[in-house]
C-alpha cells in the first residue's frame, strides 16, 4: 500500500494564491476526505497530490518518492500506472461502451483488448452494473454512469485512487451507494484513496476528514 | 407513548413489551423493568389500557396488557401528529457562539472543535450504518441528517463570525 503526501506546497494562478503552505499526510491503505469551503483550494491541492498540477513551492511524495520535480513525461507515465481518477461528471468516453470505458485504463497501460475487457467485466456485477455492459454514456443514468467511472479507477487497481466530487451529480441514496462501492473496493484491494467532497456525510465514509481553508489544511482539532 | 403504540399490535406482557423496545427503540440504552411497569400502571389508571386475564402463576410476568378504544384513539392522532420543527442542539450551538463573542472568547475555535465531534460522531453512525440492519441504518441516517443540518449551521456562522461579533458587542 502507498502513501501519498504533499508537505507545505504553495501554489498561484497568476495573481490568485491557490495553496499556502499546504501540508497532508494520506497514509498507506488510508482513506482521506478533503473538504472546505468553495475556492478555498480542494481540487488543486488534489490535482497537486496526484502529479497533475506542480506546485511553485514544497515537496509531493507518493510511496516514498518525491514526483513534483519528475518531468511532464514521467509523471504522466506515473498517472497511468499508479492512478486512478474519479470526478464529478462528464468523464465518460462518449463513443465507447461502458465496459469499454471501465477497460481503458488497461489498455492505455498496454494490455490487449480481450483480456483487458476480461478483467472490466466482473466490477459490472460487482457494482450493480450486470447487463449494461454494452452501453454507451448517453444511455446510462447519473448513478449508472458514475458508477462505472468508478469501476474505471479502480479496474487497474490503483495504488492511489484520487476522486474529485464523485458524489456531486447524484441524489444522496445513490451517492452514499456509490461511496459504499468506492470504500469497500478500495479496502479490498488496498487502494489509498484522497477524496474531495463537501458534503459532510459523504467525507463520513473516510477513515479522516481534513478541511482546506485559505489554501491551508486544517487537521481537525478533537476535543 | 411507544409502549402503548406496542401495545395497539396485540396484547403482551410486560417483558415482551421491554424486549420490543429494547430492539428498536432503545438506542443502546435498555428500558429498564421498573420504568415498563410504572409506564403501565399510569396508562392503566388513565384507562388506556387494561389488564388483561391473568395467567396461572407467579409474578408480575403473568399479566397481559390491553389496549383500550381511548387508547387505540391516542396512538391513532400521536401517529398523525408532526413533532414541533425545532431545532434542539441548534438552540446550544447558538448560545455557545453568541457568549464566546460576548465574552471576547475565540469562536472559530470552539466551531472548529465542535465541528471535528460532528464529524467524528457522523463517521460513527456511518460505519453502523454500514454494517448494521436497515432499522440501525434508518436511525442512523436520522442522526446523520441532523447533524449535518448543524454543520451546514456551523459553516455558515464560522464564515460570519466578524460581522456576528460587531452585532452582539455593543
Ligand atoms: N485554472 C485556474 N486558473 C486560475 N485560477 C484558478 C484555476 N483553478 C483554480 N483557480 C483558483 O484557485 C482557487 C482555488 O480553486 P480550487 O478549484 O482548488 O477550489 P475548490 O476548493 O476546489 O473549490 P470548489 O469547492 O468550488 O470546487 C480559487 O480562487 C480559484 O478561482
Ligand atoms: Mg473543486
Amino acid at each position: 500500500m502507498k502513501a501519498v503526501e504533499a508537505r507545505d506546497i504553495s501554489l498561484s494562478f497568476g495573481e490568485t494564491p491557490a495553496l499556502r503552505g499546504a501540508s497532508v499526510l494520506v497514509e498507506p491503505g488510508e482513506i482521506v476526505a478533503i473538504m472546505g469551503p468553495s475556492g478555498s483550494g480542494k481540487t488543486t491541492l488534489l490535482h497537486c497530490l496526484a502529479g497533475i498540477l506542480v506546485p511553485d513551492k514544497g515537496e509531493i511524495h507518493y510511496d516514498g518518492r518525491r514526483i513534483d520535480t519528475l518531468s511532464e513525461t514521467r509523471r504522466s507515465v506515473l498517472r497511468r500506472d499508479e492512478f486512478g481518477f474519479v470526478f464529478q461528471f462528464g468523464q465518460l468516453v462518449p463513443e465507447l461502451t461502458a465496459e469499454e470505458n471501465v477497460a481503458l485504463p488497461l489498455l492505455l497501460r498496454g494490455l490487449k483488448r480481450a483480456a483487458a475487457l476480461k478483467e472490466a467485466r466482473p466490477w459490472f456485477e460487482r457494482l450493480g452494473l450486470g447487463g449494461l455492459e454494452r452501453r454507451r454514456s448517453g444511455e446510462l443514468s447519473g448513478g449508472q454512469a458514475q458508477r462505472v467511472a468508478l469501476a474505471r479507477g479502480l479496474v487497474a487497481r490503483p495504488g492511489a485512487l484520487f476522486a474529485d466530487e464523485p458524489t456531486g451529480a447524484l441524489d444522496s441514496l445513490t451517492g452514499e451507494q456509490v461511496m459504499d462501492l468506492l470504500v469497500s473496493s478500495a479496502r479490498e484491494q488496498g487502494t489509498t484513496v484522497v477524496l474531495v467532497t463537501h458534503e459532510a456525510r459523504v467525507a463520513a465514509y473516510a477513515d479522516r476528514q481534513v478541511i482546506v481553508r485559505d489554501g491551508k489544511v486544517n487537521a481537525l482539532v478533537h476535543s | 407513548m411507544t409502549l402503548l403504540g406496542l401495545l395497539e399490535r396485540e396484547p403482551s406482557h410486560g417483558y415482551d413489551l421491554k424486549r420490543d423496545y429494547d430492539a428498536f427503540f432503545s438506542r443502546g440504552k435498555p428500558l429498564p423493568f421498573g420504568q415498563v411497569y410504572s409506564t403501565l400502571s399510569r396508562l392503566a389508571r388513565d384507562g388506556k389500557i387494561v389488564i388483561g386475564e391473568v395467567e396461572p402463576g407467579e409474578g408480575p410476568e403473568r399479566k397481559r396488557y390491553v389496549i383500550t378504544e381511548q387508547g387505540a384513539t391516542e396512538v391513532e392522532s400521536w401517529l398523525t401528529e408532526p413533532v414541533a420543527a425545532e431545532p434542539n442542539l441548534q438552540t446550544v450551538l447558538f448560545t455557545k457562539v453568541v457568549l464566546a463573542l460576548m465574552l471576547g472568547r475565540p469562536a472559530e475555535d470552539y466551531l472548529d472543535r465542535q465541528r471535528a465531534a460532528h464529524l467524528v460522531r457522523m463517521k460513527e453512525l456511518t460505519d453502523i450504518k454500514r454494517s448494521g440492519t436497515l432499522v440501525d441504518a434508518m436511525l442512523a441516517d436520522h442522526g446523520l441528517f441532523h447533524l449535518e443540518a448543524d454543520l451546514h449551521w456551523i459553516d455558515t456562522t464560522a464564515a460570519r463570525l466578524d460581522a456576528l461579533a460587531k452585532a452582539v458587542r455593543k
